[in-house]
This record gives C-alpha cells, structure tokens and sequence, in this order.
C-alpha cells in the first residue's frame, strides 16, 4: 500500500496527539507496561546471570585421561591423534608426568612438600587434558577416550559434573518457562488495559468510519499510539535496570564468598537488556492497540 | 443520483422502521423529508451511505450498488456524501478545526489546503472564532454548526441533513438554510430531514413524507403538510 509521505506524518502526530486526549488511557497502559517490565527486567537479569555463572562453570570442565605406564612414546602420540579424531573435541593438551607432579605439589600447599620426595621417582601418568566445543558433551566423549588403547583411565570428576549439568538444565528450562509466563502475563494485563480504554472509544472509531475513513486510516494512529505507550512504559524499567544492574555489578564480589560468582559485565549487557526492554514494550503496546481497535473497525 | 427500490427495514429489535419504498433522486435536486416523530426519516437517510443495511431491496447511490460494496469499498462511497447528523457525532476529543480538517484529512489532502479550506467553512458557518475549542464546551447549535461544516468541507456531490436546524435559533436556521441553497445551486444534491413547517413551506422544494415507513406523498414545490 502506497501511503503519501503527508497522510504517514499525520498519523504520527494524530497518535502522539492521542497520548494527550485520552490521559487517562496513557497513565493506566504505562502503569502497566512500567510494572510488568520492571517485573520482566530483573527477572531477565537473574535468569541470564544465573546461566552466565553455569556456563562458566560448565566451561572449566576438563577431561583428564591417564596415559598407560607401559606406553611408548609413539604410542602416546597415537591416543593424542585418535583424541584429536573425535570431532565434539575442541583442546587437547598433553601434560608429561613431571607437569602433572608440580600441579599436584602446587594444589597442595604446605602438604605438598610431601610428594616433592617422589620427584626423584614420579608415580604417576602422562595425561592428555581434554576440553569439549559442548561442555554437555563431556561424559560421552569421555566414555569414547576410556575406549581408547593404552588410555588407563579418564577423570572428569564424574559426580560433580553430572550434577552440575543436571542443576543447570533444571535451572534454565524453569527459568524460560517463567519468562515466557511472565511475558504473556504481562501481555495479558497490558492488551487487557488497552482493550478497555479504546472500548471508551469505540464511538469515535464509528463516527470516523462514517466520515469515511478506511480502517487502515484510522489503525496507524492507534499503531502509533501504542508503540509510544510501550516506549513510554519502559523508561522507569530501563532506568531501574540500569542503575541497578550498574550497583549490584560494581559490589557483587564484595557481597559473595565465591569467586566464581561473575556477572555479565555491565556495559554491553545493561545496554543489551534495556533494548531488549525497549523491544518488548513496544511490541507489547503495538499489539495491544491494533488488536483492540480490530473489533470495532466493521461499521 | 439515488435510487431506491422495494426498500424495506427491519432493525434486530423487531421494529419496522421503512415498510416498501420506492424513490429516484436526481442529480442537483433539493428535498425535504418530512413526517412525524419515529416515522423512518432517519433510518431512510441512513440507508443511503450504507450506515444501516436494508432488510430487502435495492439502492444504488452515485453509480454504486450500496448493497453489493464490500466493507473495503464502504469510506470511498461516504466521501461522496456529506452527512449532518441529527446527533451531531462529533470527535469529542478533537478540537472544532480538528473535526471538520478530519474529513479532508481522510481523501488526503495536503497540510496547505486543509487549513484554508477549513477556516473558510468555519466562517461559513460563523464560528471561525471557536476553532480551539472542543465539542463540549460549545452550544447544541454551535455542535449543529460545526457537524454542517464537516459535512460540506470537501465538496461532496450528495449532502444529507438530518435536522440541521432543529437545535438552532430563527436567525441561524435562515443563515443555514441560506449555505445549503448555496451549496445546491452549485449542483449538489441536498436531501434534508426537518419538522419546521416554515422552512418548507418558506423555501419551496420537494417534499418527501414519510408515514410509518412509507412515502405517504411525494410532491415537487410541495407543502409542509402537517400541523405544528
Ligand atoms: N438503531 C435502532 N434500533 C432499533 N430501532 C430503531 C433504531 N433506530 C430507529 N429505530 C426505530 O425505527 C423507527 C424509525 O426511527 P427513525 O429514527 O428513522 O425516525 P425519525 O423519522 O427519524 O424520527 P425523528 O423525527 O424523531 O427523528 C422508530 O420507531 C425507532 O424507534
Ligand atoms: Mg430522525
């Protein structure tokens, strides 16, 4: 449809104009808007942490597989190549027994000086340190390196992780069913309070049909006006996010023990979740217009 | 310019409102619709831009078939018609240059045009003045005014008034009367509901009376017909 550049204009300012006829309709939409994504905002912000912390966790698994004390040298050089075969592998790393003695004496402290009597006589295996592109991936591609010939035995730290990964994909698929929840729920209330305040409308939407505006005349402004009842209903949010996220970023290794605890960093992602925000609102408040006006546009 | 045939209008509620009309308007006429109260003078005018739908018969107005239009072609069929209502349908929120510019605004018109012509027929009806105001806070006659100046602000080849000066002072009526000869001597169709017997009998047109629902008489140069 070819709509002259004039007639677009008009509808843009005849929906800005309309934020300010129907007051009441804007304060009750935004209010919505605003407390939905508020709610929306920080949740966001929890879910995708919670998965930026288990996917660092997830990233420091490691495979270790243990050379066989008998092996020759061409023979350890094979399980690497057979390793480097397995195509969900991305790192392999060999570590000769003396590097694997020092990592232990180091891991130990104090205790450590103990096995520094074994330098002389090392009792332990060469290892191949192994990572996988998919950290969900470890047990079988751990199971396929235990197959290999002359490998003793492979260490992933078997219990942990499985629980880890168990906990994490818990941990994610209730985090996306509540999100998308709320993002219903929030379209929901929102559509729903939009809904009744064009209902107030509906006469006017009749009397514009029967000076002869076709429909398409009369849905832009309400496109527009509900594209700027989103914008406006994610300013709180945004702001909120933002100072929030800027607060708990700067203090959150002073408030935890755990140095594992690292949160998306605050510049991009504060500015990745406020127009994230931004999106959802607008696309909220397009939709709940244009679909309330749909009913009473058959006169 | 219209033509009804074996018109007949049945609303959901049971109530018959036009019972079997036959009418041809031509072209440039003026006419009156007269009857008493709840005859069918409204629903007949509503008929013809399609605002109600004939139970039975055919209508054609300006070439159009209005029973065949699909929904879409609809506001293409009412831009051909200028319409003042007997409630007035003002856009509550707007503003009274709003209101009338809304109607220019749907053919697309430019910015430019719009205001003069606005401002030109505002001063037509003489409320140049209040063009900032809103409907509410105008007179019933001032409304009626305004809801006139919608109505011809784009030319439009058929005028339908449905009472347009039953809220208005003797003088204003004249006044009114005087823009509608005006805008029918230009070639204008003009059909008009009203119950003032002076007007009809003063400014001599065709009179169409309606009695429950039926043309109880159609005569050219005709008489108001009915005691006040
Ligand atoms: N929307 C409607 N739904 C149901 N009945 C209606 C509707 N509009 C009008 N009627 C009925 O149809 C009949 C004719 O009404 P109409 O409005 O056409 O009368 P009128 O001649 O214009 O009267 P008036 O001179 O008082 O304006 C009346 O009995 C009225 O009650
Ligand atoms: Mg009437």
């Amino acid at each position: 449809m070819a709509m002259k550049f004039r007639t677009m204009k008009r509808h843009f300012r005849e929906g800005a104009k309309n934020i300010w006829r129907n007051s009441w309709m804007t304060i009750a939409s935004v209010g919505a808007v605003t407390t939905t994504l508020v709610l929306v905002g920080a949740f966001l912000a929890l879910m995708l942490n919670l998965s930026h912390i288990a996917g660092n966790l997830e990233e420091d698994v490691e495979i270790k597989a243990f050379v066989d004390l008998t092996a020759e040298q061409a023979e350890i050089d094979a399980i690497g190549a057979e390793i480097e075969e397995i195509s969900e592998v991305s790192l392999v790393e060999f570590s000769t027994k003396e590097e694997e003695l020092e990592g232990l004496i180091e891991s130990m402290g104090d205790e450590g000086q103990v096995w520094e009597l074994y330098e002389q006589d090392n009792p332990l295996s060469h290892a191949y340190i192994v990572k996988t592109t998919d950290p969900l991936d470890t047990v079988s591609v751990a199971s396929q390196i235990e197959a290999i010939e002359n490998v003793e035995k492979v260490n992933y730290g078997q219990d942990v992780v499985q629980n880890l990964f168990t906990f994490n994909n818990y941990a994610r698929n209730i985090g996306l069913v509540l999100i998308i929840g709320l993002v219903f729920t929030a379209i929901f209330l929102i559509s729903n309070t939009i809904k009744i305040t064009i209902m107030a409308r509906r006469k006017e939407i009749e009397i514009m049909k029967l000076v002869g505006a076709t429909n398409g005349f009369i849905r832009w402004p309400f496109f527009v006006e509900g594209l700027l009842l989103g914008v406006l209903g994610s300013i709180i949010p945004i702001a909120a996010i933002v100072t929030g996220y800027y607060y708990l970023s700067n203090n959150v290794s002073s408030l935890t023990q755990f140095e594992f605890v690292e949160l998306l960093s605050f510049n991009p992602f504060a500015w990745q979740l406020s127009l994230l925000i931004l999106a959802i609102g607008a696309s909220i408040g397009v939709w709940g217009s244009v679909m309330s006006v749909r009913k009473f546009l058959k006169v | 310019m219209i033509d009804m045939q074996g018109v007949y209008k049945t609303y959901p509620n049971g109530v018959i409102a036009i019972n079997g009309i036959d009418v041809t308007i031509e072209q440039g006429e003026f006419v009156y619709i007269v009857g008493p109260s709840g005859a069918g003078k409204s629903t007949f005018i509503k008929l013809i831009f399609r605002e109600e739908k004939p139970t039975k018969g055919s209508i054609t107005v300006n070439g159009k078939d209005v029973l065949k239009l699909k929904w879409k072609q609809i506001p293409y069929l009412r831009r051909d018609i200028g319409v003042v209502y007997q409630d007035f349908k003002l856009l509550p929120k707007m503003t009274v240059y709003e209101n009338v510019a809304f109607a220019l605004e749907v053919i697309g018109e430019t910015p430019k045009t719009i205001r003069k012509r606005v401002m030109e027929v505002l001063d037509l009806v003489g409320l140049k003045n209040k063009a900032r105001f809103i409907p509410d806070e105008l007179s019933g006659g001032e409304q009626q005014r305004i809801s006139i100046a919608r109505a011809i602000v784009n030319y439009p080849k058929l005028l339908i008034a449905d009472e347009p000066t039953g809220n208005l002072d003797p003088d204003t009526s004249w006044e009114i009367m005087r823009i509608l000869e005006e805008i029918n001597a230009g070639g204008t169709t003009v059909i008009m509901a009203t119950h003032s017997k002076e007007i009809v009998n003063t400014i001599k047109k065709r009179v169409i009376a309606i009695e429950d629902g039926l043309i109880a008489r159609d005569q050219h140069r005709g008489e108001y017909g009915y005691e006040v």
